[in-house]
């Protein structure tokens, strides 16, 4: 253990692989002084937990209904945090509902960094009327309120979970673009593309292989805090029931089924959203501490 | 001889106007790329626009009739070219459920949003200013930790379930607040009926016409609503003003003044606050035109009759004209803010103008 932080922290590191873990150890070292980041990634790490682990953690099956056991209290043994209106336990329901959030949020994550990094190095890359007509796009894009559009998308393709995150995706790409572009413009004419480009190396290969790895650290940050809106919006649409399809648990379709008796059994609304909550905010804690530890400029001094 | 060189002022006014020049023509192809997204979207839809129309047991012959006046049969571009000069001249087509023109239903609707989004916003300043300058003048004390914490709470609420439950502490609980809806049935139908409107927005409205206890329930029925928007813009706001706030405190005037001897008060509310002003007009305006889509999944919560309800409505009913039609306003207003928070911040602030 000794001799690995040894070697992670040797002022001169004999590979380049030595030399970027020995940073990440660094960073690393940086975020868990940060109290507030710490409970992000715990709550963050709790959610991978939970939606991996689901079926042994839940107690009941989530579908299952019970018609004898509905609208029970939080606290009844068996039903720690109660049951809805058709007796299925709303505890297991949140906790396989972790699953349906990260598939969410893994997909969008997945797809609409890759659709703004690709749009931006293009962009930025190239310049001249390719980066006029692309950031233009991008513009148009950051015009349309985001929730609307998504609405709007969903109301054309047709609720489900697919059309939900693609929704979502489409209308979440264009700050990675932006920033993507403004990273590229910063070492577009470096020395070492310079020197890449004289080896022969074409347009794509120089994109892909020597300007997208220095976006990713921006784009990962962006990527943390974007997670918290994009738990929001899908739960907005889950809300509105154009998002997931009913009996899946998903947290906003929940609490919009718990609307109907709001004033007498409380809680299969709030509970739901008390997840959200909790979720969202461990990744905007992270994600503000992530911002805190690797943006050079908001370095405390 | 006369000097026919442009004087200071007028080279400003030109370098003014060349700005406003082109601010106005992005903003005109942002409109455009607008219009075009949502006639894209308008064209992949799945919903047959004529059999909506006609119905089911229409002759081909109605159809027919029916395609033509719509201009389906037309190229594409033809019909996008007819679809932006309909929308120049406030023309959005007509609802598939109401048949009636969908710019005149919005302008119904609007007023209801923008006096809710308006009350949040200045909620939001009001309490998120303050805020943010007590979080800037201790870092790192409570205070701070407390407005940071309050603001990363309202960055990660559902709008929705915060609006449920403050119904059901405030309305159902506590019963401090009116419920859902705009009035309550009796004032609604006095409002209707023996008031005159001026605005569309009850607040204004019933104090023009010095109807106070029209004016108090409204405010009974908006505060709750306006409260969450408020919130929400509030968690924003007061975390930029915190880091502009923090940012000027650390200039050299702000020290020369502080030596000088002047109270502190002064150094902050007056010195600093005058450069702070400048990025957090931006900042507001920003966070209006978010508070009126937020307003989307609000209205929905407090059976408000604005035009998120407007859109969501006709999104069930598959009235897709009028879901498009409210999407392109949004859209207008969204565009619209960030261009003149753009052009009042240049008017503030000399050194953009340069």
């Amino acid at each position: 253990m000794t001799a690995l932080r040894a070697w992670l922290t040797d002022p001169s590191p004999s590979s380049r692989r030595q030399a970027r873990l020995g940073q990440l150890w660094l960073a690393w070292l940086r975020i868990r002084r940060n109290s507030l980041a710490m409970a992000g990634l715990a709550i963050v790490s709790i959610l991978v937990l939970v939606a991996a682990f689901a079926p042994l953690i839940a107690p009941h099956d989530p579908l299952v209904q019970d018609l004898s056991r509905r609208l029970l209290p939080p606290g009844t043994p068996g039903n720690w945090l109660g049951t809805d209106d058709f007796g299925r336990d709303i505890l297991s329901r949140i906790i396989h509902g972790a699953r349906i959030t990260l598939y969410i949020i893994g997909l969008v994550a997945l797809t609409a960094p890759v659709l703004g990094l690709l749009i931006g190095t293009v962009a930025g890359y190239f310049g001249g009327w390719v980066d006029a007509v692309l950031m233009r796009l991008t513009d148009i894009f950051l015009a349309f309120p985001r929730l609307i559009l998504a609405l709007a998308l969903v109301a054309v393709l047709g609720p489900g979970i697919e059309n939900a995150v693609l929704a979502i995706a489409l209308t979440a790409w264009p700050p990675y673009a932006r920033v993507a572009r403004a990273e590229t413009l910063t070492v577009r004419n470096s020395d070492y593309i310079a020197a890449v480009r004289l080896q022969g190396a074409g347009s794509a290969r120089i994109i892909a292989g020597h300007i997208v790895p220095m976006c990713l650290s921006s784009v990962i940050i962006r990527v943390t805090l974007d997670m918290a809106g994009v738990i929001l919006i899908a739960a907005g649409l889950g809300f509105l029931g154009l998002g997931v399809q009913p009996p899946l648990p998903e947290w906003g379709l929940m609490i919009s089924s718990g609307r109907k008796f709001l004033f007498e059994q409380w809680w299969v609304a709030t509970m739901p959203g008390l997840a959200i909550f909790i979720v969202s905010l461990g990744f905007n804690l992270l994600g503000d501490g992530l911002r805190d530890v690797l943006d050079p400029r908001s370095a405390p001094k | 001889m006369t000097d026919l060189s442009p004087s200071p002022q007028d080279r400003r006014l030109v370098r003014l106007l060349v700005q406003v020049g082109t601010g106005l023509f992005t903003l005109a192809i942002t409109l455009l790329g607008l219009l075009l997204i949502t006639f894209i979207i308008g064209r992949v839809v799945p919903i047959d626009p004529v059999l909506s129309i006609v119905g089911e047991r229409a002759t081909q012959a109605q159809m027919q009739a029916v395609r033509d006046a719509l201009g389906l049969d037309l190229p594409l571009w033809q019909q996008f070219a007819i679809y932006v000069g309909d929308a120049l001249q406030g023309d959005l087509g007509r609802s598939i459920r109401t048949g009636d023109a969908i710019v005149s239903e919005i302008a119904r609707y609007f007023p209801a949003t923008l006096e809710l989004a308006t009350l949040g916003t200045l909620i939001g300043t009001l309490v998120g200013v303050p805020a943010g300058v007590l979080a800037a003048t201790r870092p790192g004390s409570l205070a701070d930790q407390v407005v940071r914490l309050v603001g990363l709470m309202g960055y990660s609420m559902p709008v929705f379930w915060l609006g449920l439950i403050g119904l059901l502490v405030f309305y159902g609980k506590l019963d401090w607040v009116a419920g859902p809806g705009r009035l309550d049935p009796s004032y609604d139908m006095m409002m209707q009926f023996t008031l005159t409107t001026y605005t569309g927005m009850i607040l204004i409205d019933s104090a023009l016409n010095g109807a106070w206890d029209v004016f108090r329930n409204a405010i009974s029925h908006i505060i709750l609503p306006a409260g969450l928007l408020g919130y929400v813009s509030m968690a924003y706001i007061s975390r930029m003003t915190r880091s502009f706030m923090m940012n000027e405190l650390g200039q050299e005037y702000i020290t020369t003044a502080r030596v000088k001897g002047m109270p502190e008060w002064r150094v902050i509310w007056v010195h600093a606050m005058r450069n702070v002003m400048v990025p957090l007009i931006t900042v507001i305006a920003l966070s209006y035109a978010y508070l009126l889509e937020g307003s989307v999944l609000t209205e929905t919560i407090f059976a408000w009759p604005g035009l998120g309800s407007y859109i969501t409505d006709a999104l069930f009913a598959a009235d897709m004209p009028a879901v498009l039609g409210g999407t392109v306003v949004v859209g207008v207003v969204f565009v619209t803010l960030n261009m003149v928070s753009d052009i009042v911040y240049r008017l503030v602030d000399p050194r953009a103008r340069a």
